[in-house]
C-alpha cells in the first residue's frame, strides 16, 4: 500500500503533533484589503462525473463508422426541420439536439469543443479517474493536492477567502491542497443562524476555531468565518438573475446561479467548481429523448443561463467542462454504453476561440479505437487544462501545475 | 503495568492462539479514557451516564456484548420504529402501497404534468416516503439503539455495498436490501454479505446486471422485442474494484468482461412486483471463462458466478482490502500497516468472519493507542447521532426526518451517495467551510430546541447556572469528558462574560444566570466535538 504524502493541510489534521513541526501562518492573514472594483479572470470548471458519452454530446455524425455502432442510440445526422438531429457545427460534427440552445453560442463563436479528449491513464475506475483528472496526475495516486488548488497556490498571496471555491457540500479533490478553498452548498445558508443573538454565536464559534492551532478543522473554520463577514458584505445573493436568464432548479443550474452571483459581486472569485452528476448511462441512454438527453438539456440550458446572466461579464469568464472518461463506441445491450475512453470536453466564455472542433479525430473504424472499443484519446487533458489555467489565471508554466509531465503541443483554444 | 503494556501483551496472547475465530476478547484497558474512546468507535458516542454503565459490567464484557446484538433489549427503540409503517413490508407490499406515479395519467387529465402526477397521493404515500422512513429508522437507532455496535456496523457494510436510492427501482429494494441482507449478516461472514448483495434486487439493479445478458441474446417477446440485449459490465467491475479486490487488486479489464459473462442470467423477476433474484439460463453466457487465471469451463449456469465469488471471497487482495477499510473506520484515517496484515490474516484464517476481525481490531495496542484517540473527525451522521447523545437526547420518528436532513446539509444524505464507492471515510471529505458552518448551526439549533421530535432535558447540565465556571465545567466533563484543549477552556471561559451568556436579573441585583444551552451550543459546534 503507498503512503500518501503529506500536504500541509493533510499533515495538520494529524493536530498537536503537527503543531510543533509546521508554523507557517493561516493563509487568510495574507489577505489584502480587497479592491472591490477588481475585476478578476475566472475560471468555471463544470465536472460532469459518471463519464459522459461524448460521441452523444458532440456527434461525430460525419463519421461514416459512427451510425452503424449504435443501433437505437445514434444521433441522427443533422437535417433540415429534423428537430430530433443533431445541430450541425462544422459539416462533422454536431451537437446533441438537447445542446441546441447553445448553438447560438457557437455561432458567436465564443463556444469551442475538444474532441477525443482524455487521460494516457488505462483505467476505466470512475473512481481512480476522476481521481486522476482532478490530482492532475494520471496514474498517480499519492499526489497530495488537486491541479486547481496547485494553480490558485502560483498567484500572488490570498487577496479573497473567495478565491477558489466549490458549490455543493463537499470539496472536491480538484481543490483540495493548500488553496484555502472553501465549499458552500448555498450562498444564502452560508452564516451561523440562529433564533436570536446570531451574532453571538457567531463570534462565540469564530473564537473556538480562531485559536492557533494549525490542523484541518481549525484552518477551515478560520477560512469559513472570513468567508461569511466578506459574504455578509458582499451581499451576493441579493443579485437576482439579469438579462432575464433562466436557470433550471437543478443542482447544477442552482450552482452556476450562485457562482454567477459570486463573480457580479466582486468577492474575488478566480477559480470556481462545481459538479453536474448522473452520465453513467449504461442502461437506457436514449437517443434524442431519453436519460442522457435530459441530462444534457439541464446542462444546455444551465450554461446559457449563465452565460446570459453575466451578459458583459462572461469576456472575464472560461467555463472548462470535463468528465473522467468516455463511453463504449458500441452501443451495448440494454440500450446504453460502458465505460470507455476519450470524451469531448467544452470551452465558453471570452477570449475562448470558438466556433471550431479542436483535436485530431483518431476516427471511430475498429483499428483506430483503443483497445479495439473505446475512442482513442488524442489530446491529453492535461495540454487542455495546463493551456486554460495559462491563459485565463496567467500562469506563467502551466506545464508545473502537471507533476510528471513536461507539457504538450498547444491547442490555441484560447486567445 | 501500562496501558500500552497491558494490550501489547494482550494483542499477542491473541496471535499466539491463531487468531482463531472464537478467541476471547481481551481484557482492554479500563479507564474513564479508554471507555470513552470505545464509545465513540463502536457506538455513537456515550450518553449521559454511559461510562458508568460501561464500567458497571467491565469494558471487555460490554464489548462481548455488542458483538451478540440479538441478546439485547431493543423493544423501546422497535417502538419507536414502528411508527414508520414501511419498515417491515415486502418488496410486493412496498410497490402496492406507494405505488409509482403513472408515466401518463390514462384515466384522468391527459394535460397532467409529470410533477402533478408525482405529487396527486398525499406525501406518506409517495415512494420517496420509503427512503425518508429508512433514513429516520437509521438516525432513530444510532441515537436509542442498545446495539450501537450494530448500527455503527451497519452503516460500515451499507456504504461498503452501496447502492443509490434515487436510482429507479431501489427505492422500492432499498428497505429489504439493509433489512435482510446487510443487517442479518453485519456482524456474520463477509461472504454471506457477498452473495447476499449480489443476489439482491437492489444491487442487481443498481449496478445494472438484470439486464446484463450473453452478447448474441435478443428477445422474442416482450417490450425489446427483436433488439438485441449484451453485455454490462457494471457489476463486474464494480463488484472487484469496490466490493473485493480493490482498485489494486491484480485484475484487468479483460477479467471485468469474462466476470460479466459470468454474471449474466443472475437477473430480477418482476421487478416490479415481489422483485425477487433469479437464474435465467436462455440469457446466460454458457461459453468458457477465464478469471483471474482460473478457468471456468463451458456449460456452468448459475454456478459461473458462484463460482466467481468464491473464487473473490479467497483471494489475498479481498482480505487486504476489507482489512483497510475496517481499520480506517475504526483506527485512522492511514491505516498502520501491521494492523491492516493482522486484520487481514484474521479475514483469511476464518473466512472473512466480522467478529473476529473486530475482536482483533480491538485486541490491537493500535486502536488504543493515544494517537488514535480523536484521531477521527465524525461524519454528519456521527456527528449528528452523536450531539442528541451527548445531551441526553430522545428522539422520535418525526425526529429522525429532521435530523436526516442535517446530516445531508453536511454533506451525508442517507442512502443519498451516487457512486458506488459510497461515502468516503476521511476528515478531507467531511471538512469545509459550509460543511462546518452547517455542524454549528445544527449545534444550535438542537440546543435551542428547535428540532421537531427531539426531546431535551439539559436541566441536569444546568444545575449550577448561578456559578458559571462551575456550569461551563459540567458542560465540559459531559460533553467533552473533560478532554478540552487550553485553548477551548479559555474561549469558553471568555465567553462566560459575555452578556448573552451570563444575564443579569431585569434589576440587576438577583443571581446571574448562565445561559446553559448557549453555552452547550459551542461545545458541540467546538473543534474537539468534531473528533472521535
Amino acid at each position: 500500500m503507498t503512503m500518501p504524502m503529506l500536504t500541509r493541510r493533510a499533515l495538520l489534521k494529524g493536530g498537536a503533533c503537527a503543531l510543533a513541526a509546521v508554523a507557517a501562518p493561516p493563509r487568510f492573514l495574507a489577505r489584502a484589503a480587497l479592491a472591490a472594483d477588481a475585476r478578476r479572470k475566472v475560471l468555471v470548471a463544470v465536472f460532469q462525473r459518471g463519464a459522459v458519452d461524448g460521441l452523444s454530446m458532440v456527434v461525430p455524425y460525419g463519421d461514416r463508422d459512427y451510425a452503424g455502432a449504435r443501433a437505437s442510440i445514434a444521433i441522427r445526422a443533422p437535417q433540415a426541420g429534423d428537430a430530433g438531429a443533431a445541430v450541425d457545427l462544422d459539416g462533422f460534427f454536431g451537437l446533441h439536439p438537447a445542446l441546441a440552445p447553445l448553438a447560438a453560442l457557437w455561432q458567436s463563436r465564443t463556444l469551442a469543443v475538444v474532441h477525443a479528449c482524455g487521460s494516457p491513464d488505462t483505467t476505466r475506475s470512475h473512481f481512480d479517474a476522476q481521481d486522476y483528472m482532478e490530482s492532475g496526475t494520471p496514474g498517480v495516486k499519492s499526489t497530495p493536492d488537486g491541479w486547481l488548488a496547485r494553480a490558485a497556490v502560483t498567484q500572488p498571496s490570498p487577496t479573497s477567502p473567495f478565491r477558489a471555491v466549490a458549490l455543493g457540500p463537499t470539496l472536491p479533490r480538484a481543490l483540495r491542497g493548500d488553496a484555502g478553498a472553501i465549499s458552500l452548498a448555498s450562498l444564502d445558508r452560508f452564516d451561523v443562524r440562529a433564533t436570536s443573538e446570531a451574532a453571538a454565536a457567531r463570534q462565540g464559534f469564530e473564537s473556538l476555531y480562531a485559536q492557533s492551532v494549525h490542523d484541518l478543522l481549525h484552518g477551515t473554520g478560520r477560512e469559513t468565518f472570513e468567508a461569511v463577514r466578506m459574504l455578509k458584505r458582499a451581499n451576493a445573493s441579493r443579485l437576482a438573475p439579469a438579462n432575464n436568464a433562466e436557470y433550471p432548479r437543478s443542482r447544477l443550474g442552482q450552482s452556476l446561479r450562485q457562482i454567477a452571483q459570486l463573480i457580479r459581486a466582486d468577492v474575488g472569485l478566480e477559480i470556481a467548481f462545481t459538479d453536474a452528476d448522473g452520465w453513467d448511462t449504461h442502461v437506457g441512454q436514449g437517443a434524442e429523448q431519453g436519460q442522457l438527453a435530459a441530462r444534457l438539456r439541464d446542462f444546455g440550458a444551465s450554461l446559457v443561463a449563465f452565460t446570459q446572466d453575466l451578459g458583459d461579464r462572461m469576456s472575464d469568464v472560461v467555463v472548462l467542462t470535463m468528465s473522467e472518461f468516455g463511453r463504449t463506441v458500441a452501443e451495448i445491450g440494454n440500450r446504453g454504453t460502458d465505460h470507455g475512453h476519450a470524451t469531448a470536453m467544452l470551452l465558453l466564455g471570452g477570449g475562448v476561440r470558438g466556433g471550431k472542433v479542436y483535436g485530431r479525430w483518431p476516427g471511430l473504424a475498429r483499428e483506430r479505437l483503443y483497445e479495439g472499443r473505446d475512442l482513442a484519446v488524442t489530446t491529453d487533458f492535461r495540454a487542455l487544462f495546463a493551456e486554460v489555467a495559462g491563459r485565463q489565471l496567467g500562469i506563467a508554466n502551466p506545464a508545473s501545475l502537471f507533476p510528471g509531465w513536461t507539457g504538450g503541443p498547444q491547442l490555441g483554444v484560447l486567445s | 503495568m501500562s496501558i500500552r503494556l497491558v494490550t501489547v501483551l494482550l494483542a499477542l496472547c491473541v496471535l499466539a492462539s491463531g487468531a482463531s475465530a472464537h478467541a476471547a476478547t481481551p481484557t482492554p484497558p479500563a479507564d474513564d479514557a479508554a471507555i470513552v474512546h470505545a464509545l465513540s468507535r463502536l457506538a455513537f458516542g456515550a450518553r449521559p451516564g454511559d461510562i458508568e454503565r460501561v464500567k458497571a459490567i467491565g469494558l471487555a464484557a460490554w464489548i462481548e456484548r455488542q458483538l451478540e446484538p440479538r441478546r439485547l433489549d431493543d423493544r423501546a427503540v422497535e417502538q419507536t420504529l414502528a411508527t414508520l409503517p414501511s419498515l417491515p413490508m415486502s418488496i410486493a407490499e412496498l410497490h402496492k402501497e406507494y405505488p409509482r406515479p403513472p408515466a401518463r395519467d390514462k384515466s384522468a387529465d391527459p394535460q397532467m404534468t409529470p410533477r402533478a402526477l408525482y405529487e396527486r397521493p398525499p406525501p406518506e404515500k409517495r415512494p420517496i416516503r420509503i427512503v425518508a422512513e429508512m433514513q429516520a429508522a437509521r438516525l432513530v437507532r444510532a441515537i436509542e439503539s442498545e446495539r450501537q455496535l450494530e448500527e455503527v456496523i451497519v452503516d460500515f457494510w451499507f456504504n461498503h455495498f452501496n447502492v443509490h436510492a434515487a436510482k429507479g427501482e431501489v427505492k422500492w429494494y432499498l428497505t429489504s436490501y439493509e433489512r435482510d441482507v446487510i443487517r442479518p449478516h453485519a456482524l456474520g461472514r463477509f461472504g454471506d454479505l457477498l452473495r447476499g448483495t449480489a443476489t439482491h434486487p437492489a444491487m442487481l439493479f443498481y449496478l445494472d446486471n438484470w439486464l446484463s445478458t450473453r452478447p448474441d441474446f435478443t428477445p422474442r417477446f416482450g417490450p425489446n422485442r427483436g433488439k438485441r440485449a449484451g453485455l454490462n459490465e457494471n457489476y463486474a467491475r464494480e463488484l472487484m474494484e469496490l466490493h473485493t479486490l480493490g482498485v489494486d487488486g491484480g485484475y484487468t479489464q479483460k477479467d471485468v468482461t469474462e466476470v460479466a459473462r459470468a454474471f449474466t442470467g443472475w437477473t430480477i423477476d418482476r421487478p416490479r412486483d415481489a422483485a425477487r433474484f433469479v437464474f435465467r439460463p436462455l440469457v446466460h453466457d454458457r461459453g468458457e471463462k477465464t478469471i483471474l487465471g482460473l478457468r471456468i469451463s463451458a456449460g456452468g449456469g448459475q454456478g459461473d458466478g458462484e463460482r466467481v465469488l468464491s473464487l473473490l471471497l479467497h483471494h489475498p487482495a479481498t482480505a487486504r482490502f476489507i482489512a483497510t477499510k475496517l481499520v480506517r473506520r475504526f483506527v485512522s484515517d492511514e491505516p498502520p500497516p501491521a494492523l491492516v496484515e493482522r486484520v487481514a490474516a484474521t479475514f483469511r484464517a476464518t473466512e472473512g468472519d466480522i467478529k473476529a476481525m473486530l475482536r482483533a481490531l480491538v485486541a490491537s495496542p493500535e486502536f488504543w493507542a493515544p494517537e488514535a484517540r480523536r484521531a477521527k473527525i465524525k461524519k454528519p451522521f456521527e456527528y449528528v447521532a452523536s450531539a442528541v447523545r451527548a445531551v441526553g437526547g430522545h428522539v422520535d420518528a418525526r425526529a429522525g426526518f429532521a435530523l436526516a436532513r442535517y446530516a445531508a446539509e453536511m454533506g451525508e444524505g442517507l442512502y443519498g451517495a451516487q457512486p458506488p464507492t459510497g461515502y468516503p471515510d476521511r476528515a478531507e471529505a467531511w471538512v469545509n467551510a459550509g460543511a462546518l458552518l452547517a455542524r454549528m448551526n445544527f449545534a444550535l439549533a438542537l440546543t435551542q430546541r428547535r428540532l421537531p421530535g427531539v426531546t431535551l432535558d439539559l436541566s441536569p447540565l444546568a444545575v449550577d447556572r448561578g456559578a458559571p465556571d462551575a456550569a461551563l465545567e459540567r458542560l465540559l466533563v459531559a460533553l467533552l469528558h473533560g478532554e478540552a484543549s487550553a485553548p477551548t477552556r479559555a474561549v469558553l471561559t471568555a465567553q462566560l462574560t459575555n452578556p448573552e451568556i451570563r444575564r443579569q436579573t431585569s434589576d440587576d441585583r438577583g443571581p446571574a444566570d448562565t445561559d446553559v444551552e448557549k453555552l452547550a451550543a459551542l461545545v458541540i459546534g467546538s473543534p474537539e466535538f468534531q473528533r472521535r
